[in-house]
């Protein structure tokens, strides 16, 4: 009896959450558009595997929540969660065949039938072929829960390897094939739109056999890193350190013209996000109008430089100290106003701010000045010692000159005075006044440092693309920041790097995933705030914050009678 | 000259008058109590002092010069030290971090290694615990760290917010234990409290607030025994 009611608790209920995710999944078209690519060629299709994936966590998740004690009948639940979850699927094919659902899911297509039953949609077995599946799902999800947790890390690790190798064969493939020797690799692991079977299988091995190394040399690894002195720990750190630089350095040189393109673009976005990091990470002010400076200073740049417009022709660099302290000025001026706001009503105001900034440099009565719809072209290239930076590739190792400066800066404003103002400024404003804080100053000098770090950026956008227009500057772009700041982790100068890369970057190697981008996201976002609200690679600080709970228990009670 | 005055002060939030005519004086080295029922204008009367509610009349005097109209940070520097109701430490720092927040204004690293020592001294328990993440603390001890980190400024007058609030009174025992050391060590104490009992038993004087108005000011002594005192804010019939 209570059998039954732990399976109905979790089995069918878990199973009916996974049965609306994979139909969700299926009926937006996810499935069909990422079918064609494959994981691993002529083997097993990326929207195949998305099932899959899906079908096994709803069977690993049912048996680890469950109240039941026995391992069998916990298993027994992964396998009862996955069948729900795929018995929905075989439930839209039946009800597909029976009537055209077209009219009103546009996706739930033949084709889309012909992918959920392998090509045998128009009979019986298409239905047990699917069930087939869904069994199979929760038996691997049975045993990967009844198996070690060592032994279940390594098997996940290295399944997930594949899979993210295939995802993104897009960016292996070039950098492989870059350099002579390395093109055997790459002939060897791709072949077609995906992974060959021995290179699949060589990328499970390698990953396993690193893992199982690691599993049973990492703590010694570890504990003797511990025990180097301080000089040597130093060294590794600066090695490593050199190791990054190195890497960043001949980047663009090995990942050609495209990727060049996306890390441009992912450093754009990394400049973004550690200004607006200061507001909102440091100082806790929710801006929503962050676009606004860098649309400020794209335009400052566009009108100083551009000879199209015929006030000024200033080069670049002239014009780049303009920007950002126009940009910083503007930080200001929005900040005076807002100043006693706090939360959501200041969210609401500078949102506000952003979109008249826009709707200005859009309006018909300002075009002789701003370019109105049009926007402003031929804007001034950066050029240095007579050499000027045009091509992604050149553009790179400017961005990444920005970047290296915006973090420098960063770091050093974090644990400034300054810094620590802005910290007891976000938890507790009138204790910060009780401590002499400053408040008014506090809150300005952030909306100033975020609106120059945002300004800087523009400033170098419009170089890149050579050109401004208004619909460059929409909401979605702080919307954007926002999110990449908060899947990255609040406060964290590695998060906003990471966040930049996970949301800026992966959807633009990923095409397929154009189309589902705002989905992805969505997704995205609410699994964080379920699973890891800190973040990605959270500041220590926020993290302590989201886990007070835990931290009671693992904080060790320090004492100093010494 | 009283060390503060608090001169005929009228405050408003917004249209509503929290504070009418309030006068308050604090002498060197006193301990004076503020007490009064939910809502008599208690933490408003502090807020004022320290700046964060500007008085629509009256003066507020800190050694005869008029403070009135610094913003409330350069109050603070000026040597008078709020501690907010209800424990508002910086839950995720550690102890000493804390500590140090509360010299935010000295800039002098080793004054506020001094100092840092000295509220130790003042505060055994925060010893024990320095690296300890203050979210983690008993209530008393948040209550403590509060306390310690005002004293981080060597202020010359402490507003206590009821220091004792939702405390056991094991704890209240303590914290008020603590003021007294802290009075004894120099510090001239605002005490505000709804424990009228303990408060004036470490008071010098004291003054009764009701809905904004000062009812009653005089000596502990005298409001101890005072009929209507005894009823109103220390429960008995
Ligand atoms: N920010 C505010 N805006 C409007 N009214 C306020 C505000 N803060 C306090 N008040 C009002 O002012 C009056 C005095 O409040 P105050 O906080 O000074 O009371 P208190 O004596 O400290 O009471 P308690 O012992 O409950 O803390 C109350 O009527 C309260 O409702
Ligand atoms: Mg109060």
């Amino acid at each position: 009896m209570t059998h039954a009611r732990s399976i109905w608790n979790n089995g069918v209920k878990t199973g009916i959450i996974g049965g609306v995710a994979v139909l969700i999944i299926s009926l937006v078209g996810m499935v069909v558009s990422f079918n064609r690519r494959d994981i691993i060629f002529e083997f097993i299709a990326m929207g195949h595997t998305l099932l899959l994936m899906t079908g096994i966590l709803i069977g690993y998740t049912a048996a680890k929540k469950t109240t039941a004690t026995t391992t069998m009948v916990k298993c027994f639940n992964a396998v009862v969660a996955s069948l729900v979850t795929f018995s929905f699927l075989a439930l839209l094919v039946i009800i597909g065949n029976a009537v055209n659902l077209r009219a009103i899911l546009v996706n739930a297509s033949p084709m889309l039938y012909k992918a959920l039953t392998l090509g045998h949609h128009d009979s019986a077995a298409g239905i047990f072929i699917i069930l087939g599946i869904g069994l199979l799902c929760g038996i691997c999800a049975a045993v990967l829960y009844s198996v070690p947790t060592a032994v279940r890390r390594i098997t996940i690790t290295a399944l997930c390897s594949v899979v993210i190798a295939g995802v993104l064969q897009d960016l292996l493939r070039p950098v492989l094939l870059a350099w002579g020797p390395m093109s055997v690799i790459s002939d060897f692991l791709f072949a077609g739109n995906g992974l060959t079977a021995a290179g699949a299988l060589t990328v499970i091995l390698v990953i396993a056999g690193i893992m199982t190394v690691w599993n049973f040399k990492g703590d010694d690894v570890k504990e003797n890193y511990q025990h180097f002195s301080g000089g040597t720990q130093r060294g590794i750190k600066i090695g490593a350190f050199v190791l990054l630089a190195c890497v960043l350095l001949i980047l663009p040189q090995i990942v050609g013209l495209f990727l060049s393109e996306v890390l441009t673009i992912v450093g754009l976005y990394v400049l973004l996000g550690l200004g607006l990091n200061i507001v909102v990470g440091y100082a806790g002010l929710l801006d929503l109008g962050y676009v606004a400076f860098f649309a400020i200073g794209s335009y400052v740049t566009a009108i100083l430089t551009s000879p199209e417009l015929g006030f000024f022709a200033l080069n670049f660099w002239q014009a780049l100290p303009f920007a950002v302290l126009v940009g910083i000025c503007f930080g200001v001026l929005l900040g005076i106003p807002v100043l006693k706001m706090r939360g959501d009503y200041l969210a609401i105001a500078t949102l506000g701010f952003g979109e008249i900034i826009r709707i200005l440099v859009l309006s018909d009565a300002l075009r002789p000045w701003l370019g109105g719809a049009q926007g402003i072209n031929k804007i001034g290239k950066p050029s240095l010692m007579g050499y000027e930076f045009s091509q992604p590739q050149e553009i790179y190792y400017f961005i990444l000159a920005g970047c290296l400066l915006v973090v420098f800066i960063s770091m050093r404003l974090k644990d400034s005075r300054l810094g620590r103002a802005w910290m007891a400024m976000r938890e507790d404003e009138d204790v910060a006044q009780a401590m002499g804080i400053n408040l008014v100053a506090t809150k300005l000098l952030a909306f100033a440092s975020g609106a120059g770090f945002s300004a800087l950026s523009g400033a170098i956008f419009s170089a890149k693309i050579g050109s401004v227009y208004p619909h460059s500057f929409s909401v979605f772009i702080s919307i954007n920041i926002i999110c990449l700041i908060i899947v990255g982790g609040m406060g964290s100068i590695p998060g906003v790097i990471v966040g930049a890369a996970a949301l800026v970057g992966l959807p633009e190697l990923l095409r397929e995933f154009a189309d589902y981008r705002m989905f992805v996201y969505g997704a995205a976002l609410v699994a964080m705030m379920l699973l890891r609200p800190e973040g990605l690679w959270p500041d220590v600080r926020h993290k302590m914050e989201l886990h007070k709970d835990e931290s009671v228990a693992e904080e060790p009670q320090v004492s100093t009678a010494t | 000259m009283a060390l503060l005055e608090v001169d005929n002060v009228h405050a408003y939030y917004g249209k509503i008058q929290a504070l009418k005519d309030i006068s308050i004086t604090v002498e060197k080295g006193e301990i004076v109590t503020l007490i009064g029922g939910n809502g008599a204008g208690k933490s408003t009367t502090l807020k004022t002092i320290s700046g964060l509610l500007r008085p629509k009349e009256g003066r507020i005097l800190l050694e005869g010069k008029d403070i009135t109209e610094l913003p409330a940070h350069q109050i603070v520097t000026t040597g008078v030290v709020q501690v907010p109701e209800g424990r508002r430490i910086f839950g995720q720092l550690t102890v000493t971090e804390n500590l140090d927040m509360g010299g935010f204004t000295c800039r002098n690293k080793k004054l506020i290694k001094e100092n840092i020592d000295r509220v130790f001294g003042l505060f055994p328990r925060l010893k024990e615990r320095s690296r300890q993440v203050a979210g983690t603390l008993s209530g008393g001890e948040q209550q403590m760290l509060a306390m310690g980190r005002a004293m981080m400024t060597d202020p010359k007058i402490l507003l206590l917010d009821e220091p004792s609030m939702g405390l056991a009174p094991v704890l209240v025992d303590l914290i008020f234990e603590t003021i007294q050391k802290l009075n004894d060590a120099g510090t001239t104490i605002l005490l505000v409290e709804q424990n009228a009992r303990m408060a004036l038993g470490i008071a010098n004087r004291g003054y009764v607030l009701q809905t904004g108005v000062i009812l009653l000011a005089d000596s502990s002594e005298n409001l101890n025994k005072n009929e209507m005192v005894r009823k109103a804010y220390m429960g008995e019939s």
